[in-house]
């Protein structure tokens, strides 16, 4: 299993962390991010993609 | 699968150290690349993020741990030479030379110096009370200034302008904004959008002086500015903006046969090309300077500005640089086009930009979704082709548009 952490204090919900990794990120109907704090490790790199496209870099992996 | 070069150490040299360098040298590396490898960087900072530096580095104040990107155990023997300008290259000997008269030979050579504020040099002004905001060192020099009451004045109102105009607002500051355009932001966003964000940043008490450009700017007493329009008016203040666009850092390769109007022109391999149009098959551009073909849009060659395209750019040379290296038998034209769809956002107030496509291909655009005064998308079109699209909120929607921009080119 991986975990996935989001600081929400500086997360701007700009939803580009949900092309790379939809199966943990979505944004919900008021365009708020959604996320799931564990996934399995096949979402690794799919995971790893969202944190290098997140304009804020508000995502890390915990490990 | 791993290669190595026995007896070559020479390194490749990726110049400039922030985010298309940091993703080059990830690809190179997880491509396979295991020989020397070094960034020589002219800030002395590590690879950190940009787009606070209009927004929280400057109301909250942030240190570079705060921005700075993680570095991942893959480029943990990557060398950086920060602090170091490069001041020319002889792309022939392939050796680049710092300003302190230092070469350095390279294998091969990716640029990726990106760009500078463009600033007006006004000879009468008192520079320490002028800003412009790029790095940030300049995001620090500027925030000590931005306090409750601080007259501001603002030249240009393009994002960059625009966003500061907010932080400094939200600041307590008394802010002026300065367009030589009649509506801020109308080039990229059509004139309906761009007026709607110049209403809701007068509903915060943001001012604007629109059709107006700056003829003159004279220090006065303590510090301040007075700024001289062209219709004989003037104001001061005691901090000045300069947000007026980029200028690209590319003086260090003249002397080369290159094409450096805009940036570096280069193939869709991003490979710099000659004036002949062939490709050097060791010189790369990536991040804000690299002019290249977009499959999207009829491989005409652009410089984007925008915040994925060093991420894009970096990957893309990565890999094929990585399999250049590997040897002649290796060198494969990759199968997938270079078809990156950019993608920007803008926060001002309560403002949040999100947009997709190349807004300024477009030749009308129209309201999709929503209404102007509220949250709302615009589509922007080339005869019938949507090139792009904008939203102020409504993000999942936006977001759906995505697909049919990225889809759009695969048609061709």
């Amino acid at each position: 299993m991986i975990e996935i952490k989001v600081d929400m204090t500086t997360c701007q919900h700009y939803g580009q962390c949900v092309f790379e990794a939809p199966n943990v990120f979505q944004l919900n109907a008021e365009d708020h991010l959604e996320w799931k704090a564990t996934a399995d490790d096949s979402e690794r790199e799919n995971v790893e993609a969202a944190i290098d496209v997140c304009p804020m870099q508000a995502i890390s992996l915990a490990d | 699968m791993p290669h190595t070069q026995p007896e070559d150490d020479v390194p490749v040299l990726i110049v400039g150290a922030s985010l298309g360098a940091l993703r080059t040298a990830e690809a190179l590396r997880r491509s396979g690349y295991v020989g020397p490898l070094t960034v020589i960087g002219d800030e002395a900072h590590l690879p950190y993020n940009r787009p606070p530096l209009s927004k929280a580095a400057l109301s909250d104040g942030v240190s570079h741990d705060d921005l700075a990107f993680p570095l991942r155990s893959v480029i943990d023997d990557v060398r950086w030479m920060l602090g170091t300008r490069i001041v020319s290259a002889d792309l022939d000997a392939r050796i680049i030379r710092d300003s302190n008269g230092h070469e350095h030979p390279y294998r091969a050579l990716v640029a990726a110096t990106g760009v500078r504020a463009r600033r007006l040099n006004f000879p009468e002004a008192a520079n320490n009370a002028c800003f412009a905001v790029r790095t940030l060192d300049d995001a620090h020099a500027l925030r000590a200034s931005l306090q409750p009451g601080s007259r501001v004045v603002i030249i240009g109102a393009g994002f960059i302008g625009c966003e500061i105009a907010a932080t400094a607002r939200t600041l307590g500051c008394e802010v002026t904004v300065i367009s030589s355009h009649p509506v801020p932001l109308a080039r990229p966003l059509g004139s309906e959008l761009g007026g709607e964000i110049m209403r809701r940043h007068q509903a915060h008490g943001v001012q604007f002086l629109v059709g107006r450009t700056v003829t003159q700017v004279a220090a006065g007493a303590e510090n301040m500015n007075m700024v001289t329009l062209d219709d004989g008016s003037s104001l001061e203040c005691d901090v000045l903006i300069e947000a007026v666009g980029s200028h690209p850092n590319t003086e260090w390769l003249r002397d080369n046969d290159l094409n450096l109007e805009s940036g570096v022109l280069t193939d869709s391999q991003l490979r710099a090309v000659r004036a002949d149009g062939t490709p050097w098959p060791d010189v790369f551009a990536v991040g804000d300077i690299a002019r290249f073909p977009n499959a999207l849009y009829d491989n005409e060659a652009h410089a984007v500005e925008h915040w994925n395209i060093p991420s894009e750019t970096g990957k893309r040379v990565g890999e094929t640089l990585s399999h250049y290296l590997a040897g002649p038998a290796a060198v494969a034209e990759p199968a997938e086009r270079f078809a990156p769809v950019p993608s920007f956002w803008s926060d001002q107030f309560e403002i949040h930009l999100l947009a997709y496509g190349t807004l300024v291909r477009a030749d009308r655009n129209e309201l999709l979704h929503g209404e102007l005064g509220d949250d709302c998308i615009f589509g922007y079109f080339q005869g019938d082709r949507l090139v792009g699209v904008c939203g102020i909120g409504m993000r999942a929607t936006v977001m759906k548009y995505r697909a049919e921009l990225a889809a759009t080119g695969q048609r061709v």
